[in-house]
């Protein structure tokens, strides 16, 4: 990607819409760039620069069509959505009881989410003057559009949607219609205006081989002393 | 159980045929629409009789309709509102989410197949020559009765040699895996998913979730339909050939290359993961064993299979990729067209392809989730590529083979398909059908 101080930068905010330009800089700048770097899947060290991307206020830069709706872009944290909607009253102990829940699915079967690609899940209870709210943050390494029947079967096998009930405007029949549970997502969904990634574009797959890479090559190492 | 003497035969059994045509319609006013659709209704075969029938039994009509159809038939808007937004938009306004772009570009689609004027298709089938001119004069001849209702383009299907396997242009041998319904008497072959429960492809039946699924109204024409995804897609014949050959020295090379690419050899059928290194004409035809496998536990870095094969993207066969493979399933209908391209012999430039429709209860949760996941989606196992065959590639063609001590990857020139052709369509049950006729 840097040769003799030329730098290509090829900035892709979704796989269509891509502008190309070469820029002459000692590759110290970049760090001071608040822009993303090389985002297309053939640059193969995108993660050694870490990177900012400022996002508009709708969430995304272009409308791109899902299956269900515009496509939130992948930023330098990957994809990822931030839900926060209102708790209904007395339900918070209910809420705080479904996490130790979620921790014995995990613990049981630890597989039992990694159709979702996930990296890592926040939720968090606030309340900051208007009342009792759940905040849902995930970050993923595939957009949300595409798994999410996967996402709908996983949070009903895993207790997840149980947590849903106790959210204000979850649809009652959300068993049946996809298209409810998806617009639920939708309208409490507060896209972030601001993401920066310190190893952009790593996938969650590639950080584990990675770290198995590590560790085997250090065995490795061991097993010739 | 399925109301099999209410469902149209198509998505249920395969008549003994060799030749079908498709006939893409258009409705010039709502009354020759109602007529066409009252006439053929009465030969159109229902599930019940076409799987007792015998050989000279030949009721082998089906008709599907888009949402421009039903519109022109005179269903209401409240009841075309209930409709699911993908059939309501169709195929061609979503080519972007599919990732139909570039040459596959529905700009570029064949047979007027994106016409707003095309209402409905009639898939004849017939078991040979004969038979096909009888049924295909039979139309024409009725159509010359009913003026307002015209044929906007026609596509004849006809398997191609050689004859002693199932196969398309690529020679690559076909009908392996198919669902089975539960309730149908049918156990599924060991290793294929288990029986689905009838409402993943049939409107107005309980789905995998144990629900039914709010049907569009109403009911009395909705239940017992199922929705029809047509995708035409061009083979390149002397695209394939010259790839097999650019990275294969020998004949048997070539093979190792082309099944590298399914996922399954070429003339048989047999699985890489049971047989990674020669064709075994025995498994490959043994039903108890080519589909018994897996690949999280059996070959989970894909060095039998790769990870980017057809068949490895399209069932993927392993929990940590889907929990829910059993609801991404459709029912496969179809067959080739154009001329055979004899082995040895340039490519001709002659169109030649499969044309296809994938039967499903849900558009956007099956069909659009194949082809813009599984088949097209460039971060699947982060391989950067898109399915050799299902997927839509633009110009250069690269394809990961897992291989020891480093993966290989190999590379083309061209792209071995292109889409030229897609569209919805809704197949309603018999009384479906009498509905629609009977719309004032």
């Amino acid at each position: 990607m840097i040769e003799n101080g030329t730098a290509e930068l090829n900035i892709i905010w979704t796989h269509n819409f891509i502008l190309q330009f070469n820029i002459t800089l000692h590759p110290i700048k970049f760090s001071h760039l608040f822009i993303q770097t090389n985002m297309s899947d053939n640059s193969k060290n995108a993660w050694a620069m870490p990177a900012a991307l400022a996002i508009p206020k709708e969430g995304y830069f272009k409308v791109e069509e899902g299956r269900y709706g515009p496509i939130f872009p992948k930023t330098p944290a990957n994809y990822g959505f931030t839900v926060i909607v209102k708790v209904k009253p007395g339900r918070e102990q209910a809420i705080r009881e479904y996490g130790k829940t979620i921790e014995a699915a995990v613990k049981d079967s630890p597989n039992v989410l990694a159709p979702l690609k996930l990296h890592y899940l926040r939720w968090v209870l606030f309340d900051v003057g208007s009342g009792l709210h759940f905040m849902y943050q995930g970050i993923f390494d595939t957009d949300f559009d595409k798994y999410l029947e996967d996402a709908i079967a996983l949070f009903n096998s895993t207790g997840v949607t149980t947590v849903f009930t106790n959210l204000e405007g979850w649809p009652d029949d959300w068993k049946t219609n996809v298209s409810a549970v998806t617009k639920f997502f939708r309208e409490h969904q507060r896209p972030s205006f601001l993401e920066y990634g310190e190893y952009p574009n790593a996938s969650s797959d590639e950080i584990k081989k990675a770290l198995k890479l590590k560790s085997a090559f250090s065995d490795m190492l061991d097993e010739m002393q | 159980m399925l109301e099999l003497e209410d469902v149209q035969h198509y998505l249920l059994t395969r008549p003994h045929a060799t030749i079908a045509q498709y006939n893409f319609i258009t409705f010039c006013n709502a009354e020759s629409g109602r007529k066409w659709v009252k006439d053929l209704s009465d030969i159109v075969g229902n599930a019940k009789t076409v799987m007792a029938a015998s050989e000279t039994d030949m009721r082998w009509v089906s008709l599907a309709f888009t949402f421009n159809g039903l519109r022109k038939l005179g269903l209401n808007e409240e009841s075309l509102s209930t409709f699911p937004e993908p059939f309501r938009q169709g195929m061609a306004a979503r080519a972007a989410m599919l990732g139909d772009t570039g040459i596959n570009h529905p700009d570029n689609w064949e047979d007027k197949i994106t016409s707003d004027d095309l209402h409905a298709v009639v898939i004849l089938f017939a078991k040979d020559q004969t038979e096909k001119d009888r049924c295909i004069k039979t139309h024409d001849e009725y159509l010359k009765n009913n003026p307002g209702v015209e044929v906007l383009s026609s596509l004849l299907l006809e398997a191609v040699p050689p004859f002693d396997y199932v196969h398309e242009h690529f020679g690559y041998r076909d009908r392996i895996t198919t669902p089975v319904i539960e309730g149908m008497s049918i156990e599924p072959t060991p290793g294929s998913h288990a029986p689905s429960k009838p409402g993943e492809f049939f409107l107005g039946y309980p789905d995998e979730t144990g629900n039914i699924p709010a049907q569009p109204q109403p009911e009395e024409f909705s239940k017992n339909g199922s929705f029809l995804a047509y995708r035409k897609m061009r083979e390149h014949v002397g695209a394939f050939r010259d790839f097999l050959k650019a990275n294969g020295k020998t004949i048997e090379e070539q093979e190792l290359v082309a099944a590298k690419l399914m996922g399954r050899w070429r003339k048989t059928g047999a699985p890489l993961v049971l047989s990674p290194d020669k064709d075994d004409r025995e498994l490959g035809f043994d039903d108890k064993r080519n589909n018994n496998f897996d690949y999280e536990k059996m070959d989970p870095h894909g060095y039998a299979c790769p990870m980017g094969s057809h068949m490895r993207r399209m069932n993927v066969r392993d929990n940590s990729v889907s929990r829910i493979q059993h609801r991404r399933l459709i029912i496969r209908r179809g067959g080739t067209y154009g001329p055979y391209l004899p082995e040895d012999t340039a490519d001709d430039g002659a169109n030649r392809g499969i044309a296809v429709f994938g039967g499903c209860s849900d558009l956007a949760r099956q069909f659009e989730f194949l082809i813009s996941v599984w088949a097209n989606d460039p971060e699947f196992h982060e391989l950067n590529e898109r399915d050799p065959f299902a997927g839509s590639i633009d110009g250069p063609y690269e394809v990961t083979i897992p291989k020891r001590p480093i993966k290989k990857k190999l590379k083309g020139l061209n792209a071995f398909t292109s889409v030229t052709g897609g569209a919805y369509f809704f197949l309603p049950g018999i009384r479906g059908l009498k509905y629609l006729a009977s719309l004032k």
